[in-house]
């Protein structure tokens, strides 16, 4: 690993507009602007959000035979249906162990005569490794001479369409490639905050000057990683190495939706990737532990690490909370975790243990706040 | 008005009852607030003692003693809105009132010129 921090192509703006910079995954990133986590928040629920994941490896997987050849060739490291996977539309996955357990989640799209892949930043080196040395027949090129950006919130539509009126036509996880007066722009219509928005790839020299015209817009505001990660919190999305790691199953995780029938028992292409015999037989019969959600009683947030207590006062703990924070949507604490099975029931009551306290937590459905996409 | 290394501000009301808040830079640095767990009124605390809990967006936060002495009023206002920490730290977002055992234990801490210096 590297001891100097990487910049991304905004980076000079990010200062410019008084972010506050940390080190993040390698990246010297924006944390919060002068709004502050909780305006930007819920600037994003009410209106548009502009984010810099331009950190995120951008990887492009070809095979000399096609798509086809290329889908079939990741299906032996996703659990998901790539061949099946319609050009132009994305999914999402995750490259799995042998042990059932999750290397890193990401996205993966059709885009006709290859897979557009789209992984987490402190995951990139190992991923683009993992893809290399698994797919034999494949080129793996990662992508370092583009940008990423997410434009997320009610009017990210309204905002892109004035740069791409083709946008208003894409639903949620199309993707498609425009040509722009920022050069080729390669969009999805996805995100990260459970809100309807878009990814934005564009090539590294255009990057300012995108997110400059997107800005300019009264609807948009620049949001840092604190307000992308409450955001995503709500929206009961996971966050890789916390909520997902090597030792979390997908199906322990609640992500067993992402694999498709024909990867399940009985599917035309059942199992074929790291530890589909943990994975499916979880599938069917049930994780001994759950990623849930959670609500603690008052106004104090239970963090990561909290421990869980099936009742007040108990010795032994029964599950950890992997996220907290305050929901300013919400409006009230929220956090994630896993307990066992048995507790695993939305309403169920349990103690978190708070600065020495066991305090009341009700295990809660998510997301907390209802998605927002246009399907 | 005093303040100490630890971003508090101390202000001697009357007879020794001394009235404890955060710094606006302190408050700048935790970012919003979203919750704060105060002590008991009549608890005896040393200086010191964790006594304040502050949860911010980002963190959990403590608040200690700055001095010795008895704890004689709370400002439960915050429990409620604890976004005033934010809004108006150097005064209505105080966090408690401690009448003083030893009211010489005030006079180590900064004047409002040291202190600013200290932040730099």
């Amino acid at each position: 690993m590297s001891d100097t921090l990487r910049k991304t192509p905004l980076y000079d703006l990010h200062v410019e507009l008084g972010a506050k910079m940390v080190p993040f995954a390698g990246y010297e990133m924006p944390v919060q602007f002068p709004a502050g986590v909780m305006k930007e928040h819920l600037q994003t629920r009410a209106a548009a959000g502009l984010f810099d994941v331009s950190h995120m490896g951008q990887v492009i997987v070809r095979s000399a035979q096609g798509y086809d050849e290329a889908a079939l060739a990741l299906e032996t490291l996703v659990p998901v249906d790539l061949a099946g996977l319609p050009e132009g539309r994305q999914r999402y996955g995750f490259f799995t162990n042998d042990q059932g357990g999750i290397l890193d989640d990401l996205m993966l799209a059709n885009r006709g005569d290859h897979l557009f892949v789209v992984v987490n930043a402190a995951c990139k080196a190992a991923d683009i490794a993992h893809m290399q040395n698994g797919l034999p027949g494949c080129t793996v090129e990662e992508i370092s001479d583009r940008a990423l950006l997410a434009l997320q919130g009610p009017q990210a539509e309204e905002v892109l369409a004035g740069i791409l009126p083709g946008v208003r036509d894409m639903r949620f996880m199309d993707v498609a490639v425009f040509e722009s007066s920022f050069g080729a722009l390669w969009v999805s219509r996805s995100g990260y905050t459970g809100e309807d928005g878009f990814e934005i790839s564009v090539e590294t020299a255009r990057a300012e000057e995108l997110a400059r015209a997107l800005l300019a817009h009264d609807a948009v505001e620049p949001i840092g990683l604190g307000a992308r990660d409450s955001l995503r919190l709500e929206a009961g999305l996971c966050l890789y190495g916390h909520d997902i790691d090597e030792t979390t199953t997908p199906i322990e995780a609640a992500l067993g939706w992402a694999i498709q029938k024909v990867r399940r028992r009985g599917g035309t292409r059942e199992g074929g990737f790291p530890g589909a015999a943990v994975i499916l037989d979880q599938l069917e019969s049930g994780a001994p532990r759950q990623r849930v959600g959670l609500r603690p009683e008052g106004r104090a947030p239970m963090r990561e690490g909290t421990e869980l207590f099936e009742t007040q006062g108990a010795g032994t703990a029964v599950g950890r909370v992997t996220s907290g924070a305050f929901g300013p949507t919400i409006g009230a604490p929220m956090s994630m975790g896993y307990v066992p099975a048995a507790l695993a029931s939305p309403g169920t009551g349990l103690h978190g243990d708070v600065r020495g306290k066991h305090m009341p937590v009700t295990v809660a459905k998510l997301p907390f706040t209802p998605a927002n996409f246009k399907r | 008005m005093k303040f100490t290394e630890e971003h508090e501000w101390l202000r001697n009301d009357e007879d020794d009852v001394i009235v404890v808040g955060i710094t606006e830079h302190a408050s700048e640095q935790l970012g919003d607030v979203v919750f704060v767990e105060l002590p008991e009124i009549g608890t005896m605390v040393a200086k010191g003692d964790e006594i304040v809990v502050i949860e911010s967006v980002k963190a959990a936060s403590d608040i200690l003693a700055p001095i010795d002495g008895e704890i004689v009023e709370i400002n439960e206002a915050l429990i409620d809105d604890p976004a005033k920490v934010n809004s108006d730290p150097l005064g209505d977002a105080w966090f408690f009132k401690i009448k003083a055992t030893d009211p010489s234990q005030m006079d180590e801490y900064m004047d409002e010129d040291a202190y600013q210096s200290f932040i730099g």
